[in-house]
């Protein structure tokens, strides 16, 4: 058994600058991962980060663009944090050397992005993500932070009180995936999950494979709700072969969209009069695929993104990465030819409810990043809106954990924040658990001190991977790619009653499908077949979070869009949707969203681009 | 438990498992799993879309398990995949996986050349799977018959493809490869100035991702398990070269990459840059080393 102060769970950008944050602070840290830190989806990232840095912006200005972009979902306490913080967290990064591109006067140069009253993201070419990633493992080397990598964490041990808001993280519980021993990991202070993204629950996105949600779903089940799961980002730009990401940068420098009849829809069809191909990201995803379907489409598939304008130099100087990306996975080059997109999955703006210090309703457990629900993007996460959210919030959290008091969070997490329960969800099948109660560590008698959690929890863990491993079954993968394929053809872009409830229905055999699975690999030795069928039973639970919250939104905001209700709704919509696991017995209600700010009141407005 | 293999030693195990390939094909994918029911689904499929693909690739996979029969001897199984226009060498070893042998192992996360997982031994050269399109390996328009994938050469395979990857990281992080200055600008909210000049003076060192493809390349590297290697030198050019760090950092950097299996051990093969996924001038940066550590032995002499 290994122990610290405190663990994080994930080596992204969140991860670490959390593990950073809690080390300058004096805890005894250690970060826990299942892929080396410099292997994370983070270096993905290529548009940039949004700090209110120059003379003319202000982070008021910076907060009220995110208030808009969250279609006013999002909460004022979390947006103004970030936007306060930015500034700060952005110049740290240029202090530990991060090459951010450069103005001729040496300063960090910044550009438009969708959604943003004035250019503020901060970037370093078309690859900020990967300097971000890069520059901050710098920092953990230079500090001897433990790193213990390709190790999965597959369990929370959590007490097991009856209500989520008295029990207790002491820990976590991992499988060595090198040598497939199942380890303890005691923390003393706090656990923090920063596991990123869970766009594999769709068959095309932007996400990485190792994107599979494994944080959301474990603290779901541990009793931390989960918040806003609906509101799934599609980004409008992505080769339409592998789903690889073309930055926003290329219409923040000017690329303009085509549709086949060569018409420059963005205007031409009236999605965005004053902002055209810059209106945000939920906009112009629509936009593109009414164009494809009302047939105006490239092979009824995808429409142009065109960059040939803006020049050779400009291009090779600010958008370098996106030749390559663009020659490599589609075999396009955008010097000469416009390039083919269309919208993939590509951001999750729901995810564990936390308030502005990390913390979940459960003690000493934290969320930061994507797999957290915060919420500053309410239900449209603004571009270079998501980079700022892992150094703000990971750090916060990294901090808050290690001890540093940053006063009291004004969100309030729990089922006790509840302000209305859903009691009138009409699903086609029952969701949740197939037995109750459900084996998780949660429901086992009365385990409440530190060492017991944790035992048990590496016990219930080594059961599980003897059980998966023992004997004959099914092929997670068969699962997997049925869960993908029912998420992307149901609860997409445009969301219909039915097609919802078709989508329960198949999560439901999935989940039965699930029980059959089998491990084919008897080795201990790096065995991923293990990991994967772990990963693919948190793909179900996160599939089937995003769809019942989904069904019960019956309005549109943001990135969610319901055929029935296609407009919004604040008399009775502003508030997020919550979902409590509840021992395999999800249970949907609301708590408000709070939009009044330290000194304003952010009042819901037309969101016109 | 571990083997490691040189390139020989991998070409050696090819030919004594050419015989077993045969019979590892139709054992492995073949008549024992289809027998269970439930794995037959993925299988049924696969043997579908094979029949009906215009073109099919023969993916022939190293395979080496420590604690599996039949696998502690290195061999090679091949297996089927029917060919799509894009179709990437990893998209072919994901779809071996999923549909015939989920034992098969091998690294891989972002699928777009930034998380460096899959760096990986196709057809006799170091190469990025995600990166690499089958049909670009054939001699004409179109895929080849057969892509030959093994793990890493010069490298401990732990599992089939995968390789210990601790070396390299040890390496990398030999070089104290972390931003150093006494200098801050004293403003709030201020940053460090730095000239567009100099930023694209070190651009293309700062886009490694780690995947040790050149460390698998580098014959230096291979024969003195202590050379620093070319991933390793180009991070301390990295820092070396950048102006923010300022002139006394310089030379402390400068001394590290002297060291005994420093600089000087290169002997300019230009392997590493032939194979760097990133494109990344690896030679030209460990020469600019040499030739800056010179000029500044030949200031202090």
């Amino acid at each position: 058994m290994h122990e610290h102060d405190v663990i994080v769970v994930g080596a992204g950008g969140a991860g670490l600058r959390a593990a950073i944050a809690a080390q300058e602070e004096g805890a005894d840290v250690a970060l826990v991962s299942k892929l080396h830190p410099v292997r994370s989806h983070t270096g993905a990232a290529e548009g940039g980060i949004n700090a209110a840095l120059r003379d003319g912006d202000d982070w008021t200005d910076h907060a009220y663009d995110t208030m808009k972009g969250s279609d006013y979902l999002g909460d004022a306490p979390a947006i103004e944090t970030l936007c306060t913080t930015s500034p700060k967290e952005v110049i740290q990064l240029e202090h530990w050397g991060m090459p951010f591109s450069r103005e001729d006067d040496g300063r960090v140069s910044q550009r438009p992005f969708g959604g943003l009253s004035f250019p503020r993201t901060t970037y370093a070419g078309a690859e900020t993500g990967h300097h971000l990633l890069h520059t901050m493992y710098e920092q953990v080397v230079k500090r001897g932070i433990q790193v213990y990598d390709e190790f999965y964490v597959s369990q929370l041990a959590v007490t097991d009180h009856d209500e989520p808001e008295d029990r207790v993280c002491h820990g976590v519980v991992a499988y060595d995936i090198k040598s497939g021993e199942v380890v303890g990991f005691r923390a003393r202070n706090g656990v923090i999950l920063a596991t990123g993204g869970d766009g594999q629950v769709y068959d095309h996105t932007t996400n990485a494979v190792a994107n599979t949600g494994d944080g959301p779903a474990m603290a779901y089940r541990a009793g931390a709700p989960v918040e806003d799961m609906e509101f799934v980002q599609f980004h409008p730009t992505t080769l339409p072969s592998t789903g690889v990401l073309i930055s926003e940068g290329v219409r923040g420098e000017g690329g303009i969209l085509y549709n086949a009849e060569g018409e420059r829809f963005m205007f031409e069809g009236g999605y965005a009069n004053n902002d055209g191909e810059l209106a945000s990201r939920d906009v112009v995803s629509r936009a593109e695929l009414t164009e494809i379907n009302d047939g105006r489409g490239i092979e009824d598939e995808y429409v142009y993104l065109d960059m040939r304008h803006l020049g050779e130099e400009r291009i090779v100087d600010r958008l370098e990465n996106i030749l390559h990306l663009a020659e490599d996975f589609e075999g396009v080059n955008p010097l000469e030819e416009p390039m083919p997109v269309k919208p993939g999955q590509h951001y999750h703006m729901g995810g564990i409810e936390t308030n502005e210090n990390g913390e979940t309703c459960i003690g000493g457990l934290y969320a930061a990043g994507e797999c957290a629900c915060v919420s500053v993007h309410g239900s449209n996460r603004l571009g270079g809106n998501a980079l700022p959210e892992l150094i703000v919030f990971g750090a916060r959290a990294g901090y808050h954990a290690a001890g540093r008091d940053l006063g009291e969070a004004r969100i309030q997490t729990g089922p006790s924040a509840m302000s209305e329960l859903e009691d009138g969800l009409d699903t086609p099948v029952s969701p949740g658990a197939l037995d109750t109660p459900d084996s998780d560590v949660a429901a086992d008698g009365a385990m409440v001190a530190p060492d017991g959690v944790l035992n048990s929890a590496v016990e219930t863990e080594r059961a599980r991977m003897n059980l998966l491993m023992d004997g004959e079954g099914r092929n997670h993968a068969e699962v997997r790619q049925k869960l993908q394929r029912a998420m992307t053809r149901h609860v997409n872009v445009f969301r219909r009653e039915e097609n919802l409830k078709e989508a329960l229905e198949i999560i439901r055999e999935c989940r039965e499908e699930y029980q059959d699975v089998a491990v084919r690999d008897p080795s201990r030795t790096y065995n991923t077949d293990l990991l994967h069928t772990i990963e693919t039973r948190n793909l179900i639970d996160i599939a089937e979070g995003i769809t019942l919250s989904a069904l019960a939104r019956d309005e549109f905001r943001g990135a969610h869009w319901r055929e029935q209700h296609q407009s919004r709704r604040d008399e009775s919509w502003l508030k997020h949707t919550m979902i409590a696991w509840n021992e395999g017995r999800p249970e949907v209600y609301y708590k408000p969203v709070i939009l009044q700010g330290e000194e304003k009141s952010y009042e819901p407005k037309v969101r016109s681009y | 438990m571990s083997t490691n293999l040189t390139e020989q030693e991998q070409k050696e195990a090819q030919q004594s498992t050419e015989e077993a390939v045969e019979r590892t094909q139709t054992e492995a994918v073949g008549a024992a799993r289809a027998a269970q029911p439930s794995y037959g689904y993925m299988k049924e499929k696969a043997e579908t879309e094979t029949r009906d693909a215009e073109l099919t690739v023969s993916i022939k996979v190293f395979r080496y398990d420590p604690e599996v029969e039949g696998k502690k001897e290195p061999r090679f199984d091949s297996f089927g995949v029917p060919f799509q226009k894009g179709m990437s060498v990893l998209d072919a070893l994901m779809y071996a996986r999923d549909h015939y042998d989920p034992s098969l192992t091998f690294r891989h996360s972002c699928r777009q050349a930034v998380c460096g997982s899959d760096a990986l031994f196709v057809n006799g050269r170091q190469r990025l799977g995600c990166k690499t399109q089958l049909a670009d390996l054939g001699e004409q328009d179109g895929p080849p018959e057969t892509v030959t994938i093994e793990p890493l050469p010069h490298s401990d395979v732990v599992k089939d493809l995968v390789v210990d990857m601790e070396h390299f990281y040890d390496q990398m992080e030999a070089v104290e490869p972390y931003f150093q200055t006494s200098e801050y600008p004293t403003g709030e909210l201020e940053e460090q100035r730095h000239s567009r000049e100099n930023r694209e003076k070190i651009k293309m060192s700062t886009r490694c991702i780690w995947c040790s493809a050149c460390m698998s390349s580098c014959n230096i590297a291979a024969g003195n398990n202590e050379y620093l290697g070319p991933a390793a030198i180009n991070k301390a050019y990295r820092f070396a070269m950048d102006e923010r760090e300022g002139e006394d950092m310089k030379q402390r950097r400068l001394e590290i990459i002297e060291q005994e299996h420093g600089v000087w051990r290169c002997q300019t093969q230009f392997s590493c840059t032939e194979v760097c996924p990133k494109d990344i001038p690896l030679t030209e940066h460990i020469q600019e080393l040499k030739r800056e550590a010179v000029k500044s032995n030949l200031k202090f002499w």
